[in-house]
């Protein structure tokens, strides 16, 4: 039965988690994250899933791929620091293709930072952040009900294309308590991972497909075979072969590209006739809301738009608005992040003016409504 | 012998390993002792780090995971707590376990999850090119020590010992029955267990250091290991400069994996159903 509910950010993620089939849980305590594993560390063991409070968060990254290739849906939740040091075995996740959800509630940085206060400064680390280059699917609530659902969509892209995902959160979100009616868990739709319908000693883990993502088997279920953060071939051994690794780096890459608008997602507000677009993500998206419709009430044709997938950056959209608008504000809590990126995908037709804040404080609608003046 | 040729992949030979190593002689100790044990080799993982060591489970035909360097014992937490019926044994070198991988080691003997570690000891960073490890000797010469290194080495049994593990042995690859009896009581064992086996690397510490082929190196573990039954008859005098082997410590404690169970059944059958699963639906998926 749905029944109303007064939840933070942290509890969607949690409960979102839980919905989804996530029954592995490996984190480390930090603020503004801490409440994922404590209300997870409650309810894991009553659904029949493990947590664990690993050492730090260099550990809690590998402890979530060695249970997700055990076959089960895992997750590990941060904040900026403790991001930073997940980032080797992200990428280790991202070379293996194992699925698992990563949390990044972020805080003001640099460094240790601002930890009780919310930022947006690890949007190009979650794309950029693990070394070598890879590619990155993370998505970006503005709502604690989103909050759940993202959590959900999360893993169900991790295991339908088999790579680390993130979901981004700032401090605001994650706090801040709303109202939600949840729906019942049962019903949720879970993505499978796609499994091997081969005989074992056929079983090639890191088969070229069609679709380019090959089966995964679990580890102890008679499949064995051999994974390894090395570049390696389409059996799992490591391989020194230019043809064979220029193969795989491409393919892990481009599985991204080539689902790109199946991932991609925005949400849009007045859009139709804007003239001025606001872009703004997180809990910087609800004061845009308010400066949208207020430049609307003062005769300004504004409109909002939001990434809900931050990465893949929704370049299609903004180029195909470029041409229609005057000028784009881009409201972030970092110094200029997602403006690069809204700069490139509008190859600079339209003038772009940034709207930032460092100092811990939201972005308030009146300060996104003088930026939308100042351009009308 | 023939009998254990099935637990290798053979197409994947000849090893990376320089001749005299001795990571391969501890493969031979791992798959002598699956088979004794009659583990399905469907439920078997090895995982290991960064290295020479980090190369062994490539050649072995079980569930392997070759991970990032230092972090194989936490890839090992997470699979041996997802899916307790697995039968886990991590390879390590030195530098991966004790510099790196530090802090791994000593949670996860502390957590006491039941897994057979071995630390694959040659005192050096054998595939860097022979730099000093955190169990390089006092004194000896490496690519960054061209002087002398002025570090001390770990003891590493009392390191693991005294972070909490269940079982602590040291062998060396001379004495490889003794290494096969350590390695299976270490599998046999519930709980974290370790072995520590004494390696020789000719290539990146022994011609260094006065052992330029590797069955000098092989001599000196044959001179210097004294089993811990002798050592207990011989002199402080008499054991200078040995090197004590056997099963050092063992000890009943609580293994993780069965105290999760354990919590888990515990919880599972509380009858009230609290608030956030009345507010959240959970009740529904308890109900199913």
């Amino acid at each position: 039965m749905e029944k109303p509910a007064l939840i933070s950010g942290n509890e969607a993620v949690a409960y979102g988690a839980l919905a989804a089939g996530v029954r592995f849980f490996a984190g480390y305590p930090i603020t503004p994250s801490s409440e994922i594993a404590e209300t997870l560390s409650e309810l894991l063991p009553r659904m029949g899933g493990k947590f664990v409070q690993m050492e730090d968060e260099l550990a809690s990254m590998g402890a979530i791929v060695g249970a997700s290739l055990a076959g089960v849906n895992s997750m590990t939740a941060t904040s900026g620091p403790g991001f930073s040091l997940m980032q080797e075995n992200i990428g280790f996740a991202f070379m293996t293709e194992v699925p698992c959800v990563i949390v990044n509630v972020q805080r003001g940085g640099p460094s240790t930072g601002l930890p009780t206060k919310p930022s947006q400064g690890d949007v190009m680390q979650t794309r950029w952040g693990t070394h070598g280059g890879c590619n990155t699917i993370a998505l970006c609530p503005w709502s604690v009900r989103e909050t759940f659902d993202l959590t959900i969509d999360c893993v169900n892209l991790a295991n339908r294309y088999r790579l680390p995902v993130v979901l981004l959160l700032d401090e605001v979100i994650a706090h801040m308590r709303e109202k939600v009616v949840l729906p019942s868990f049962g019903g949720v739709k879970k993505v499978q991972r796609k499994k091997p319908t081969c005989l074992p000693q056929e079983y090639l883990p890191y088969e070229i497909t069609e679709d380019d993502i090959p089966p995964m088997a679990d580890f102890g279920e008679g499949y064995r075979y051999h994974v390894t953060g090395l570049t390696h071939d389409p059996t799992g051994f490591p391989t020194s072969n230019a043809k064979e690794i220029d193969q795989l780096v491409r393919r892990l890459y481009g599985k991204i590209e080539r689902y790109r608008d199946e991932i991609t997602r925005i949400e849009e507000e007045y859009l139709a006739d804007a003239q001025i677009l606001v872009f703004a993500y997180g809990s910087v998206s609800r004061s845009a809301i308010s400066a949208v419709k207020e430049a609307r009430a003062r005769g300004i044709k504004a409109g909002l738009l939001r990434p809900v997938s931050i990465w893949p950056f929704p370049d299609k959209h903004i180029s195909r608005l470029a041409d229609q608008l005057k000028a784009i504000i881009v409201a972030e809590m970092n110094l200029g992040q997602m403006i690069g990126e809204v700069r490139r995908a509008s190859c600079e037709r339209v003038k772009i003016l940034g709207v930032t804040r460092v100092d811990g404080e939201l972005i308030t609608p009146d300060e996104i409504l003088t930026a939308i003046q100042e351009v009308s | 012998m023939g009998r254990l040729l099935k637990y290798l992949r053979l197409d994947k030979f000849p090893t990376v390993w320089c001749a005299g190593c001795g990571v391969g002689i501890v493969m031979g100790c791992i798959i002598r002792v699956v088979d004794k044990l009659k583990v399905n080799p469907d439920k078997v993982v090895i995982v290991s780090g960064i290295g020479c060591s980090g190369r062994m489970p490539g050649y072995l035909d079980f569930n392997t995971l070759h991970t990032t360097h230092g972090r194989a014992l936490v890839f090992a937490t997470g699979l041996k707590l997802a899916k307790p019926s697995l039968e886990i044994i991590v390879v390590m070198g030195d530098g991966d376990a004790l510099a790196i991988g530090g802090n791994h080691l000593i949670h996860a003997a502390r957590r006491n999850v039941n897994l057979t570690s071995i630390i694959i000891n040659n005192w050096i960073y054998g595939m860097t090119g022979g730099q000093y490890s955190p169990a390089t000797p006092r004194g000896a010469f490496a690519t960054t020590a061209p002087y002398g290194n002025l570090e001390p080495p770990f003891e590493v049994p009392e390191l693991v010992r005294g972070s909490g593990a269940s079982y602590v042995a040291r062998g060396t690859v001379y004495h490889t029955r003794q290494l096969d009896r350590l390695i299976e009581r270490g599998m046999r064992k519930e709980g974290f267990g370790l072995v520590e086996v004494l390696s020789p690397c000719p290539v990146g510490f022994g011609r260094r250091n006065q052992m330029k082929s590797a069955i000098a190196m092989m001599r000196w573990q044959k001179d210097r290991a004294v089993s811990l039954k002798r050592a207990s008859k011989m002199n402080e005098e008499e054991l200078k400069d040995k090197i004590i082997t056997g099963v050092l410590f063992e000890r009943e404690a609580p293994e993780y994996t069965q105290e999760y169970e354990r919590l888990m059944s515990r919880v599972k059958t509380r009858k009230e159903i609290g608030k956030r699963e009345i507010q959240t639906g959970l009740g529904e998926i308890h109900e199913e």
